[in-house]
This record gives C-alpha cells, sequence and structure tokens, in this order.
C-alpha cells in the first residue's frame, strides 16, 4: 500500500516538520512494515510553470518530426514575451496548456535545462512529458493540462511534484491497512492526534426507490449497498489532484468514472463496482455461478464459472465475479456512460480468494476482500462516490437508495483487563489496556473482566490474544522487558543426533567434504544411473509444481545430486575430490492414500495422527560419498595413490563404524556400479547400502572422471543394527606371539571368506589378523592367489609357548584350507 | 708373563722407574690428544691400554718386586694408569659429541617443505552452524525436536492455524506433492517451514515443551544471490505455564549474545503470523557497526545498510489455537516460538555474499570453515 504523505496529512494533523522518514518509524513501531520512503520530486527546481501553446511551426528535413513552439508562460520568463521552444513530441495542439520549465530549472536526475541550439532554432526550455517529471511512466508524450490554470503559474505546486510516498506491505490479518482511512488511525494513534474519518459521512437510508439488487447467497453477501448517478458529463476529465494522487498510489488514471471509483477505494478501503446503468437489464443479482456459465471480464478473458463462484448477475446472467472484476459487457466506457449504478457490497473473504486463486486473477478489490473490509463502510463509500461523480462530473444523484444487510450483531471479545500483562510479561495496567483498546476503535466495559466490541474494520480481532496483541504493539515491542525462561533439565542429544554429527566429522577427518544437494530429480538422472525401468528407485514422490519440469521428483537415491556436485566442483578446474552428502531420500509407500482433513479444534485422535502419517511417504537418511582423482597425492614424500573402489567401501566402514557396526562385505552387481568393482554391505543379514566403483558408462552420463567412486548407506538401519555400548576389553600385557601364513587360493576366493576361516579357526588366542600382501604370478600358478596373513596371538594369563602359537596357526590354517581350499604356500 | 723373582735387586727394574712410568704416562696423554676420531682413539686405546701395552706390562712387574717396594710401585702404576682412562674417556666423550653433531646436522631436513599427502576434508557450514545453536539450546535444557520434510498440510497449515483459503497460506510459495491420478491436492507439500515440529513436538511430548527444531525446508523460489528453493532453518518451541513475550526476548537476546557476543541484543516489531499472536519480526543489532552507522554517513556499514539492525525472522506468542489443535489447554499453558534461516545467519555471521556459494556445493567455499564453526 503506497501512502502519498500530503494525502495522509488530509485526515490526521501530524506535528508540522515530520518528515516520511519520522512517520515510517512511527509507523514501523507500531508493526506496519513501511518498507521504503520514496521522495518524490527530489531535486526539482523550477521555474516549472503552466504554459499556453500559441504557435506550432513543424519543422521539415529531420529523421523524426520536430515542433518548433512558441508558448506563452505569463511573467515566468519575465519579459512576458512568448518563450521559443522546441519539441520532439506531437501530443498537443495550439491553444493547449502544457508544462514548461525554463532555462534555469532542473528536473529529476540533475537534468539542468538551459537554453541551447537545436535543430536550427534556439529552444528556451522544454515542454515536459510526466515520465520526466517523475509522475510515472505510462505516457510518452507530453503533460496536456485540463483547462483552468493561468500560464506563467507555478506547475510544482499545481501538480503536487514534491511529496513522500510511504510503501507498506501490509500483513494479510491488516486488511484495513490497505487504505488512507486505515493508515490514517494508525498514524494518528501513534502520534496521539485525532483522525478525521473519512468515512463519518451522512447517509440516507434504504427507500425502496434504488436500483433493484437482490441477493440470493446472503452468506458471500451480507451487505450491498447501490446508488445511482445520472447526466455524468461525457467530456468530464478527472482533475489533476485525482490524477495525481492516483498516480502516487499506483493507479493509472483511466476515465473519470472509474478514477473515482478507484479514489474511493483507496481511501476508505471499500472497493467499488460502477456499471453503466443502461446496460443492465434489470435487477442486479449475487449469487453462487452455475457450473459452466460464461463471462468476460474486463480484461477481455473468457471464464468458464465454478459452482462456488459468486457472481454479479442482471437477468441475463453473470456481469461480473464478485469481488474480483466486473464484466466487459456493462463496463463503463470512457465519455460514453451517462448512467451509472454503483456497487459498494461486503463480500465473505474465502469465497473471494477462492475465486481469485482459481481464475488466477488477482486485483485491487480481491485483495481488499479476502482479507476481510469494513462491512459497515458500504454506505459512505457509496456516498463518496456519488458526491465526487457529482462534483466532478456534473452528475445528479438519484434520490432512490439500495442498502441490503443481513442482520448482524456487533461482535464481543471476553478478557480479563490483565490478559495483556500475562501475555507481555510486564504490568500495563487495566486503565493503559482500556486506552489502547478504545483508540483502536473498540468499546469497552468492565472492570476485572472486560467485555470488548470491536470495530467493524478489524475482523481480524477474534480472541483476547489478538487484543492483547493490539495493547503491546502500541505500548511498544521495544519496550517489553527480557527475561529468560527455567527450562527443566534436558537429556541433549539423542543417540541417532549424536551419531550424525560423529559421521559427519568423520568423514571429515578422513578428507570428504560434505556437500548438501537439492533433492529435485528427473527421470534423466536415472536414465543416467543405468537403472533398469523396473527399479525401485524409478517410483517417486512427485511435486505437483516443481521449479524445473525436467526435475519433478523427489529423490530415492542421494548419488545424483552428489554426481552433480562433483561434476560442478570438476568442471571448476577440482581435480582431486571427495564428497559427502547426509539427507533425507523419499520413498513412496506402495499405496499413495489420501491424508485425512483433521480438525483443529481438538487434539486428533491417535488414529487419525497414524492416518496422516501413512499418507507420508518413508523418508530414511541416507549417507553418501562420492570420490575421484588422488585419494593421496604423490610429492617429494613419495607416491600417492588414486581413490579407488577400496576409498569407497571404506568411507560406508567409517560411518558404520561410527554406530558400533561391522559392516559385511561381499561382491554384488547393482547400478550405477561397476559389475566387477561393487561391494553389498551388510549389517548382519540386513542389506545397508553398496560401495564400489562407478559403471564407466555411468561417469561418463554425469560427466564426472573416469574411476570415479561412491557409496550410499542407509544410516537409518546402520543405526538399528548397532546401539550395543563397547566393553572395556582386558588389556594382557604378556607378550604377543606373531605368526605370518602365506595361503594360496584361487582367484575368485573372496578375502573375507579366507579371513574369516582363519578367524575361526585360529581360536581364543587370536587377537588379531591381517592380510600384509597379496601376490600374483607363475609361481602360484594360473587362476591363483597368494595372501600373506600376519596372525597375532596372546593369552590373557600367561606367556604363550612356541607350541601353542604354532598349534593355534596351524588350527587357523587347516580351517582355511577346509573352508577355501587354501594351502600353505610352499608346502 | 714373568716368574716371581727370588733374588732381585728392585732398582735393577727398569720399567718400574718413576721416570719411565711418567714416560709411559706422558706418551699415553700425547697419543690420546693425538688422536683424531675415535676410530683412531680406539687404536690409541689398545696400544696404551691394552694388555701389551708399556703401562700393562710396568703393571705385570710390580709383582717381581721385592715386597718393600711394591707399594710404591703399585701406586705410581695405578696413578699413571687411572689418568689414562680418564684422559681415554674424556677423549672418547668429546670425540663421540663431535661425531653426533656433525651426523645430526647431516641429518638436517627442510621443515617447511609442505605436505599435502592427504586433503583435507569439512563439514557444511550450515550443518556446524546448526549444530552450534543446537548446542545454546541444549545448554540450556532444550532438547532438538525433528520431523520429516515431506509433511502433511495439516502439520505445515492446519494445526498452525493457517486457515484454508487464507491469503497467509498463498504466501509461503508451498510446493505441493502430487496427488493419485497427477492431482495438486494430496494434502501433502514439501515442509514450508520448520514450525510443523512444533505440533510434533506437542503431540509427542510431555509437557512442558522445550525444543529447538533445525532442518531442511522449501519453498517455490528460484535460485539467485539471495534465494533458495532449499534452505534450512531452525525453530524453537517452548510451552509451559506462564511464559511470556518477555521471555521470548530474553531467549532471544541469549541467543545472540550466545553467537556473536557480549552486547549483542535483540528487537522485537510488529507482524503477522497465524501461529504466534501476539507475533514479532525479529531484527538483532548489526554485530558488525552496533548501530553506530545510523546516522553516520561517514561511517557506512555494508552488513546493516546502515541501518544499524538486522532481520533475523518471525517469532511470538504461540496463538492459543495451536496449543488447542495440540490437544493442550490455553487457559494453563502458554508459550514461545521463533523461526530463522540458517543461510542467512550464516551470510552476516562469516561474511556469505553470494546465496549460491552456499548450495552449489563448491569445495573451495566449504573447506575453510572446517569441522566447527
Amino acid at each position: 500500500m503506497r501512502v502519498p504523505l500530503s494525502w495522509l496529512r488530509e485526515y490526521v494533523d501530524l506535528p508540522a516538520g515530520v518528515t516520511g522518514r519520522d512517520v515510517q518509524a512511527k509507523l514501523i513501531s507500531a508493526g506496519l512494515e513501511v518498507e521504503t520512503v520514496e521522495q518524490l520530486g527530489a531535486g526539482l527546481k523550477g521555474p516549472l510553470v503552466v504554459g499556453r501553446v500559441l504557435t506550432i511551426e513543424e519543422l521539415e528535413g529531420f529523421k523524426k518530426p520536430i515542433r518548433f513552439c512558441t508558448v506563452d508562460v505569463g511573467d515566468a520568463n519575465s519579459t512576458g514575451e512568448p518563450q521559443e521552444i522546441v519539441c520532439g513530441a506531437r501530443n498537443f495542439a495550439v491553444g493547449d496548456l502544457v508544462v514548461v520549465v525554463l532555462p534555469g530549472g532542473v528536473l529529476p536526475g540533475d537534468f539542468q535545462i538551459a537554453a541551447r541550439k537545436t535543430y536550427g532554432h534556439t529552444s528556451h526550455g522544454m515542454i515536459c512529458s510526466a515520465r520526466e517529471l517523475g509522475m510515472g511512466d505510462d505516457h510518452d508524450g507530453i503533460i496536456v493540462l485540463p483547462p483552468g490554470s493561468e500560464p506563467g503559474a507555478d506547475a510544482i505546486g499545481l501538480l503536487e511534484l514534491v511529496d513522500e510516498v510511504l510503501d507498506i506491505a501490509v500483513t494479510p490479518d491488516r486488511g484495513y491497512c490497505l487504505s488512507l482511512r486505515g493508515i490514517a488511525r494508525e498514524a494518528a494513534i501513534a502520534y496521539g492526534v485525532p483522525l478525521r474519518d473519512p468515512a463519518l459521512l451522512d447517509v440516507p437510508a434504504h427507500n425502496g426507490e434504488g436500483y433493484p439488487v437482490r441477493i440470493a447467497d446472503p452468506e458471500g453477501c451480507d451487505r450491498f449497498t447501490a446508488r445511482t448517478v445520472t447526466g455524468l458529463d461525457p467530456e468530464a476529465t478527472s482533475p489533476i489532484w485525482l490524477q495525481r494522487r492516483l498516480q502516487k498510489v499506483g493507479m493509472r488514471p483511466i476515465s473519470l468514472t472509474v478514477d473515482i471509483a478507484n479514489y474511493v477505494m483507496f481511501e476508505l478501503g471499500q472497493p467499488l463496482h460502477t456499471y453503466d446503468r443502461t446496460r443492465i437489464a434489470g435487477a442486479i443479482g449475487v449469487r453462487r455461478a452455475q457450473p459452466g456459465e460464461k463471462l468476460t471480464t474486463l480484461d477481455g478473458a473468457e471464464r468458464v464459472l465454478d459452482a462456488e463462484d459468486l457472481v454479479i448477475t442482471d437477468d441475463k446472467g453473470p456481469i461480473g465475479l464478485a469481488g474480483v472484476m466486473g464484466g466487459a459487457h456493462t463496463e463503463i466506457t470512457d465519455g460514453g456512460s451517462t448512467d451509472v449504478v454503483i456497487e459498494a457490497a461486503h463480500f465473505a473473504p474465502i469465497p473471494i480468494a477462492r475465486t481469485s486463486r482459481r481464475h488466477k486473477l488477482g486485483s485491487e478489490a480481491s485483495r481488499r476482500f479476502e482479507r476481510g473490509t469494513d462491512p459497515l463502510t458500504t454506505s459512505a463509500a457509496a456516498q463518496r462516490t456519488v458526491d465526487l461523480l457529482v462534483g466532478l462530473a456534473g452528475g445528479t444523484a438519484e434520490p432512490g437508495v439500495t442498502e441490503i444487510a443481513s442482520p448482524a450483531g456487533p461482535r464481543t471479545i471476553a478478557m480479563p483487563a490483565d490478559h495483556p500483562d500475562r501475555v507481555a510479561g510486564t504490568e500495563y495496567g487495566r486503565e493503559t489496556v482500556v486506552r489502547r483498546l478504545q483508540e483502536i476503535g473498540c468499546d469497552v466495559a468492565g472492570s476485572d473482566d472486560l467485555t470488548v466490541t470491536v470495530p467493524s474494520w478489524r475482523p481480524d480481532l477474534s480472541y483476547p490474544n489478538d487484543l492483547a496483541e493490539e495493547v503491546i504493539r502500541l505500548e511498544g515491542y521495544e519496550n517489553l522487558p527480557s527475561t529468560l525462561p527455567q527450562p527443566p533439565a534436558g537429556r541433549g542429544l539423542t543417540e541417532s543426533q549424536l551419531l550424525r554429527r560423529r559421521v559427519g566429522r568423520a568423514l571429515a577427518g578422513a578428507g570428504y567434504v560434505e556437500a548438501p544437494s537439492y533433492p529435485f530429480v528427473g527421470a534423466e538422472a536415472f536414465d543416467q544411473l543405468g537403472l533398469d525401468e523396473g527399479d525401485e528407485r524409478r517410483r517417486t514422490v512427485r511435486l505437483a509444481n516443481p521449479l524445473d519440469d525436467t526435475e519433478p521428483a523427489l529423490r530415492t537415491t542421494l548419488l545424483p545430486g552428489l554426481l552433480g556436485t562433483l561434476r560442478r566442483n570438476s568442471g571448476r578446474g577440482a581435480h582431486d575430490l571427495a564428497l559427502f552428502e547426509t539427507g533425507l531420500v523419499f520413498l513412496p509407500a506402495a499405496e499413495q492414500t489420501a491424508p485425512p482433513r483433521l480438525p483443529v479444534d481438538r487434539r486428533p485422535t491417535d488414529e487419525e495422527i497414524a492416518a496422516l502419517e501413512a499418507a507420508l511417504p518413508d523418508q530414511p537418511r541416507r549417507v553418501g560419498a562420492v570420490l575421484a582423482g588422488a585419494r593421496e597425492l604423490p610429492g617429494w614424500w613419495g607416491a600417492g595413490h588414486t581413490a579407488s573402489w577400496a576409498d569407497a567401501v571404506e568411507a560406508a566402514r567409517t560411518v558404520a563404524r561410527e554406530a558400533g557396526v561391522d559392516l559385511t562385505v561381499r561382491a554384488g552387481q547393482y547400478a550405477p556400479f561397476h559389475p566387477g568393482r561393487c561391494a553389498v554391505l551388510s549389517a548382519g543379514e540386513q542389506v545397508v547400502g553398496h560401495a564400489g566403483e562407478l559403471h564407466p558408462r555411468v561417469t561418463k552420463a554425469f560427466g564426472v572422471p573416469e574411476r570415479t567412486c561412491a557409496m550410499e548407506i542407509d544410516l537409518d538401519l546402520v543405526e538399528a543394527a548397532g546401539g550395543a555400548r563397547a566393553e572395556g576389553p582386558r588389556v594382557s600385557t604378556f607378550p604377543v606371539a606373531t605368526q605370518d601364513v602365506a595361503l594360496v587360493v584361487d582367484a575368485d576366493v573372496p578375502a573375507a571368506d579366507v579371513e574369516a576361516a582363519l578367524r575361526a579357526g585360529a581360536g581364543e588366542l587370536l587377537e588379531s589378523v591381517r592380510l600384509f600382501d597379496i601376490f600374483t604370478g607363475p609361481q602360484i600358478g594360473e587362476g591363483r592367489k597368494s595372501l600373506a596373513y600376519a596372525l597375532r596371538f596372546r593369552a590373557a594369563d600367561r606367556t604363550l609357548t612356541a607350541e601353542e602359537a604354532s598349534a593355534a596357526r596351524d588350527s587357523a590354517v587347516a580351517s582355511a584350507a577346509g573352508r577355501t581350499h587354501a594351502t600353505l604356500r610352499g608346502a | 708373563m714373568s716368574a716371581p723373582n727370588k733374588s732381585y735387586d728392585p732398582v735393577e727394574v727398569e720399567a718400574l722407574k718413576p721416570d719411565a712410568i711418567e714416560r709411559m704416562r706422558t706418551d699415553a696423554l700425547a697419543a690420546i690428544a693425538a688422536a683424531g676420531d675415535l676410530e683412531a682413539l680406539t687404536h690409541v686405546k689398545t696400544a696404551h691400554t691394552g694388555g701389551g701395552s708399556p703401562l700393562a706390562l710396568a703393571n705385570r712387574e710390580i709383582g717381581a718386586l721385592p715386597p718393600q717396594a711394591k707399594a710404591e710401585a703399585g701406586k705410581r702404576v695405578g696413578q699413571a694408569r687411572g689418568a689414562v682412562n680418564q684422559a681415554l674417556a674424556a677423549r672418547q666423550a668429546e670425540l663421540e659429541a663431535e661425531r653426533d653433531a656433525r651426523v645430526l646436522v647431516e641429518e638436517a631436513v627442510d621443515v617447511t617443505l609442505p605436505y599435502d599427502r592427504r586433503p583435507a576434508g569439512a563439514r557444511h557450514p550450515l550443518t556446524t552452524l546448526s549444530e552450534r545453536i543446537e548446542d545454546i539450546f541444549t545448554a540450556m535444557g532444550y532438547e532438538v525436536a525433528e520431523g520429516p520434510e515431506v509433511e502433511a498440510e495439516w502439520f505445515n497449515f492446519d494445526a498452525l492455524n493457517f486457515p484454508p483459503d487464507h491469503p497467509a497460506r498463498e504466501t509461503q510459495d508451498t510446493f505441493f506433492v502430487e496427488g493419485r491420478g497427477g492431482s495438486g491436492e494430496s494434502g501433502v507439500v514439501l515442509r514450508t517451514h520448520t514450525s510443523p515440529v512444533q505440533i510434533r513436538a506437542l503431540l509427542e511430548r510431555e509437557l512442558p515443551v522445550y525444543v529447538i527444531a533445525p532442518g531442511r525446508v522449501y519453498r517455490s523460489d528460484e535460485l539467485d544471490a539471495t534465494h533458495t528453493p532449499v534452505f534450512a532453518q531452525v525453530e524453537l518451541l517452548a510451552v509451559d505455564e506462564g511464559l511470556t513475550m518477555a521471555d521470548l526476548k530474553g531467549t532471544l537476546d541469549h541467543m545472540v549474545v550466545s553467537l556473536f557476543g557480549e552486547g549483542m541484543t535483540t528487537r522485537l516489531r510488529p507482524n503477522h503470523f497465524p501461529f504466534t499472536e501476539p507475533s514479532a519480526e525479529m531484527d538483532m543489532l548489526c554485530y558488525v557497526c552496533r548501530g553506530d552507522s545510523v546516522g553516520n554517513p561517514d561511517r557506512p556499514c555494508r552488513t546493516c545498510s546502515s541501518e544499524g539492525w538486522i532481520e533475523l525472522g518471525g517469532c511470538g506468542v504461540v496463538n492459543p489455537r495451536v496449543l488447542t489443535a495440540c490437544g493442550v489447554d490455553p487457559e494453563k499453558y502458554s508459550g514461545f516460538a521463533f523461526g530463522f534461516g540458517i543461510e542467512r545467519m550464516l551470510m552476516f555471521r562469516h561474511n556469505v555474499e553470494d546465496m549460491r556459494d552456499i548450495v552449489e556445493g563448491d569445495v573451495r567455499f566449504t573447506l575453510p570453515f572446517g569441522m566447527e564453526i
């Protein structure tokens, strides 16, 4: 809502010298979000005067038509002689009143005016356009003033060029602030001065002689005022002050009748509609539309109506979308409509909001009705419109007045007088509470328990806390004390929250950089991952209104996001990359159910909550990692090593270790991984994720470096599998006995199986087993490999003898021989 | 070795004459002093203290002396051998020290060599800043509450007192989940704020409730320098008997002091949110200029545009209708809540200029933030 300070002052006697910035600060403190204060005419300097065009000489031979004019500027040029001015605009004629800036003047934007030679003549000044004067940029030509001004008169004052305009973002609860009347009320309270309420007009009562109106839907429209003005002068145009005020609030002047309706809307907050009476057939009606009915609205669009749409009708059908936009047929035509019917109605917010949304049609009117207008202002607004039409357009008000109103009593709220104190945590006292409530227009009765009758323009006030807010904001939020409550002792972070932090630290400690990505994906990402048509990961939660139509779904895997981030980094010149992300994936339920519409006037039952939860997709938390380039860099210390599938598996193990889970790894084939370099990761029997090198087609499709490796693991499953507290080990101080064994097995025997067999056979004395070398070659034989293990044995209670250690080793080897057909190398 | 001498003339034993012993000693000491390295010293040691050395031989001759001469000769030889051994040890230590010093010098390295063998990792500052805020409140007794990112409209809107068709819903730029058959009426949305966690906390927890709820939220804004469709918020909810707006103010003040240091404070401005009443916009004092830039054109502040205050987010007293929807008696309990965006906080706490740097995952952005923020 744009509020010109000059207009505001009409209703509030602001102290002399108060600036827009001052008013801004006061209104902000009272709760209005005044975003900017625009300084109109800043830097403007005269002489800027009214001129009358005396002669026009068309200059030929230039690229565009140019006029050499003489203009009567009265005594403003101190000679009284006609002023010679060259002008490029053509929308004026001899005898027109125009706005002239004389040499020495300065226009907005520090545009200095001096006499200058141009097109073969000397131009002593300039004939101005609206844009050049900072009045708005809706017109290309120069300003032609309506008759009535004297040449030489000061145009800065005449056009009200210097002003300040507050721009206020009005919150949805304060519909009354979408009017000068509402803002003036707040300003009056803020400055402690009286308000001259522009809605306080004498209005005639319903007399049965007015234009007939029938309301079939009193729920949707509980008030309707209709007035008629006839004999409007078709030549009458909006006076300068009216046009200027509309321009300043951001409306384009259109025609006198429409301008007046808009003016009254901005003044009082009541949207109005004017109909050309000659084009309405019979009584005006208000009802819901019949499905399939059509209406062409003022914007020229033909709209198919919905049964919920509230419409204004005449005998032939809909003539307007109530409270949103009028119909084209009954439109006031510029200069053609001499008899008009004025509609000032109160429509219920919800139907207007729905209609506006359904037809994607917002208007100044719908914005106000959606937020709730003052139902008691319809007759004053109609009267104000009548007065202006009579005064400015020479019309005659018909005596007939239609005033239809559903009976409605004033709304009251019961509130203990100390309620605002208890909400604020400070003491205002009853007297202050009552005074503040009266200032906003409430009637207050009672002593300890107040009965507060709220004003008609405040539909947002319904509960005691609403009233408390009014008191607290007017007393100043800045004056609230600052106290700290004492919560009961808390239990700190949950195990799950702690785990998430540990995982992040462990991966970052291992050289990974956290890179959260957007969860939006499209089919292309799944194709790039090489997923089969039937892959479960292609079943997604989809958005009805995605930002990007190519990414309409939510991720079912973290990898596309991570690979996108890897590609971006790689494209920016980074080569050695290790990234991770912890986040949710979204897995739709087998059968999508619609959540029930639950009430809000009580706690839902457990069954109702369960039904809501059932409508949501499963949202497990995953950890993913991708890596490419060097995991360890080469340098003066020696060789580095390239990130490999093994690093990816280790990243998964790092995650699992933080949850106290020892992952079981086996080979598998799973997109998007290289079929020979993919590890299936399990916690116990539960598969929790995969790791390995990506399939070459996948790295190509994503545009990431060849041999990029990745892992993804379900943190929820890992967490569920872990959780056992670590047991403090008994540390033996007896010496260790080390035995190395080299076992030869078939090349396709997994090392994990050999190690498991060794562990199983070695018995309790085994402290650790470590694979320290793998050897293949002719000495071992084709299709065979040699695995060298270091076995460490130790007893808790004694020094092991060489025989004991050897026996344990032999048992381990025997177990490996039995399970994996391993033979001792060299044996 | 000589056999004991039965017929002797002590004066006649040359080797044990005092001047002979003295000569042996002098020779030995001279040789020790002349030994240039440890190897030479080993030879000198053998030559002057070994079994065949003159002093060792002289020592052996003592037995052949008459008893009355033994003591004196023994003393003389002993003293000479002691002196030689002492000199040897001293020279040995001296030469070893020389050698060690030389070797350690030879082993010296350039300790300024860079060592970036294993590139460093880092956690994302949104994560760590969120944790830092959680920690401020868990230290006060709050617990960390969570909820799903794909959320039922009832949690995201209805229970938070957003009436259906109310303009306030329209302000949220909501992503709607597609319903069955591609309809937009699924009743499920990407949560537009962390406030639905308020509802979940009130439904799930025993009163009083003091929770902080960080999480990802979604609004259908295009990514630009100041907007992102996916961002992080932190929500706070306290519901207890007798909580007031002053408690809200105090809690906010405590938070900004914890995050930005002593002297920081907050300011509340009236605003409107359906789920709080009264509602407020919360600003914090500009932590850079501390308000000094206001009306002071000589010292403009880029952080707050010389406003003196930085807008943080929304807050207020929990609307009693929200309590009612959660089955909490608003006559007995009251509460306060606030929520703000972590990205914004990160931008001004760490002087980040462009939102895109936060969301794009460029490692050059994230690495300097390390493990904690």
